[in-house]
């Protein structure tokens, strides 16, 4: 009955046999498996099917690890099975506890992990050849091994460069950039040399291959170690994705050595989320990808905007006088900033959005793509504390709204509202899109005080306009004094 | 499968990916960042391989420690990711 079937059949077949011994129908689950994958990124389009997206994820995930054991020799299932239960204890157990504010630091640390494992697979690879069918007359190939050094190389840079960021958002390591004298030409050096090394690994004879291979992988740790260490802490965004991207060739390296399909997806889609939201986070700070990979943002705080900064009058306000007017207004807008999350005011400000809207003030939330240390960083947290995500609106969506907005509200956010970005040339976030709260009628800035002027190093205007009022103290406090006298 | 399949499976799936990510919506971007590691994860296919197939000792070990690797970032990635998604909600009006 399903004999109109059999020209697929004959197909599938006659690419099994091109396959290494693949069955034809494990090579379909793999497909299937990428084709899981693909709908798992597809269902993050909105909010209300992303569950269901995630949850494809998993079984795309199911459906290769099934197939692998099955199409192999299963001896040793117990400790198979023990290793997947260590590692399935130990992360379920790390994604229950993780406070959402530590996200950036938790995703850093799980990239390390898919580039220390692709180090590890391209090692067995190198030591075990025939277990991958990738062993022919003379050895391995000289194409697989082009595949795997890169792939380890991709591999060792991405642990080592992800060990690097997590150390630096998890306060272990200071946020400021490291700067060595020549790093440049060292680090553009040490690129040059594992690509020659990866040629020299390719073309050696057996026998001569381990030094090799063993150079290969020293070297592609301290490239990874080199590449972020003069990196700031505002740049993280760009950094966390790149090593999102890395960690995704890596992946795909890897299956392009075993020819397995799952893998040559989940590498290419991971590989161009991470790449297409480094160029959003790029784009959101109006620099060039190569001059944040260069590093050195930051390092020097009195550089930039132009001379000494004079001191200049401002108004200061109490938590009373804000909770005042915001009950005065009609529609606030409140722009959140890593400030925000340091602070850990996301439920406190939450309260204070309830306590408005039952006297009948529009709030909204103004995000912009690099605040906080990740992408989507401040919408987590605000989805944490319960903010419906309808209220919450992207930087284009929003910004023609504040000349019409009564408040602007501003917490734990700076070089994003700075309007120098839009007007003076000589700052350094010249041509960074910001938000217009120069134009709300009310401005209140939260900052913990005068002193620090942003990451970039720049004074804001802002802090001195004849309608800004700056509350200096801790983000977290004074919205809970504001509630207070909302109340 | 020869090179000139595979590749052209991995250019077609760079287009792929590239496509779905734009269509991410914002607010959700570290959500994919959490999922797009889970899924890398599917290297523990390589490990699994390493880990089953006679032939070498250390391999095997590798194998094994790579299976370990790729699962606490598999059920770590997918549980956060979860974590995450449930908390965004419309509020019921």
């Amino acid at each position: 009955m399903l004999s109109f079937l059999a020209p697929v059949a004959d197909a599938v077949a006659d690419a099994a046999a091109h396959g290494g011994g693949t069955p034809a129908w494990a090579m379909l689950a793999y497909l299937a498996s990428g084709v899981f994958f693909i709908l798992a990124l597809r269902g993050l389009s909105s909010p209300a099917t992303s569950r269901a997206g995630n949850r494809n994820g998993m079984v795309g995930m199911a459906i290769a690890v099934v197939t692998t054991l099955v199409t192999h020799d299963i001896a040793n299932i117990v400790e198979i099975g023990i290793a997947i239960a260590i590692g399935a204890i130990i992360g379920i157990v790390i994604a229950r506890r993780i406070a959402m504010t530590a996200m950036p630091e938790l995703v850093a640390a799980f990239h390390s992990l898919v580039g220390l494992a692709a180090v590890v697979v391209g090692w067995a690879a190198y030591l075990n050849p025939g277990a991958f069918g990738l062993l022919t007359d003379a050895g391995i190939g000289a194409v697989s091994k082009v595949e795997m050094g890169l792939g380890i190389a991709i591999g060792a840079i991405t642990f080592s460069g992800s060990v690097i960021a997590f150390a630096k958002l998890s306060g272990r390591m200071k946020g400021s950039p490291i700067l060595l004298p020549g790093r440049h030409v060292i680090n553009l050096g040490t690129l040059i040399a594992i690509l020659v090394l990866t040629g020299m690994f390719a073309t050696a004879a057996a026998s001569g291959t381990m030094p090799l291979i063993v150079a290969l992988t020293v070297l592609a740790f301290i490239i990874g170690f080199l590449l972020i260490i003069p990196i700031g802490g505002a740049d993280m965004p760009v950094v966390v994705s790149m090593l999102n991207s890395y960690s995704g060739w890596a992946a795909a390296a890897m299956g392009f050595t075993l020819g397995n399909t799952a893998m040559i997806i989940t590498g290419a889609l991971v590989g161009s989320s991470g790449a297409i939201l480094s160029y959003i986070m790029c784009k959101a700070m109006n620099r060039g990808f190569l001059s944040v990979i260069a590093g050195g943002f930051g390092a020097d705080a009195s550089a930039g905007g132009g001379g000494p900064v004079e001191q200049r009058p401002y108004k200061q306000g109490s938590a009373e006088d804000a909770a005042y007017m915001l009950e005065q207004a009609e529609s606030v807008i409140i722009i959140p900033g890593y400030g925000m999350a340091v602070a850990q005011a996301q439920h406190a400000l939450r309260e204070m959005t309830d306590l408005l809207e039952e006297k009948g003030v529009e709030v909204k939330f103004a995000i912009h793509p690099v605040a906080g240390r990740m992408p989507g960083h401040m919408n987590v947290l605000l989805a944490e504390a319960s903010v419906d995500y309808d209220k919450v609106f992207e930087l284009e969506d929003i910004n023609s709204e504040f000349a019409q907005c009564d408040v602007a509200f501003i917490i734990g956010a700076n070089d994003v509202v700075n309007p120098a970005a839009k007007t003076d040339k000589s700052s350094p976030i010249y041509g960074m899109p910001v938000f217009d709260v120069d134009k709300a009628k009310q401005v209140f800035f939260i900052k913990r005080s005068m002193g620090g002027v942003g990451y970039a190093g720049v004074d804001n205007d802002v802090f001195y306009m004849d309608q800004t009022v700056m509350l200096l103290s801790d983000a977290k406090k004074i919205v809970e004094e504001i509630n207070k006298a909302l109340d | 499968m020869d090179f000139i399949s595979i590749l052209s499976i991995f250019v077609l799936a760079c287009f792929v990916g590239y496509y779905v990510v734009w269509s991410v919506t914002p607010a959700l971007h570290t959500p994919l960042m959490a999922v797009t590691n889970a899924i890398s994860s599917v290297i523990i296919v390589g490990g699994l391989i390493a880990a089953a197939e006679a032939g070498s000792d250390i391999a095997k070990w590798l194998g094994l420690a790579a299976v370990v690797l790729a699962s606490v970032n598999i059920f770590g990635g997918f549980a956060v990711t979860e974590r995450m998604l449930a908390m965004y909600k419309k509020k019921d009006k």
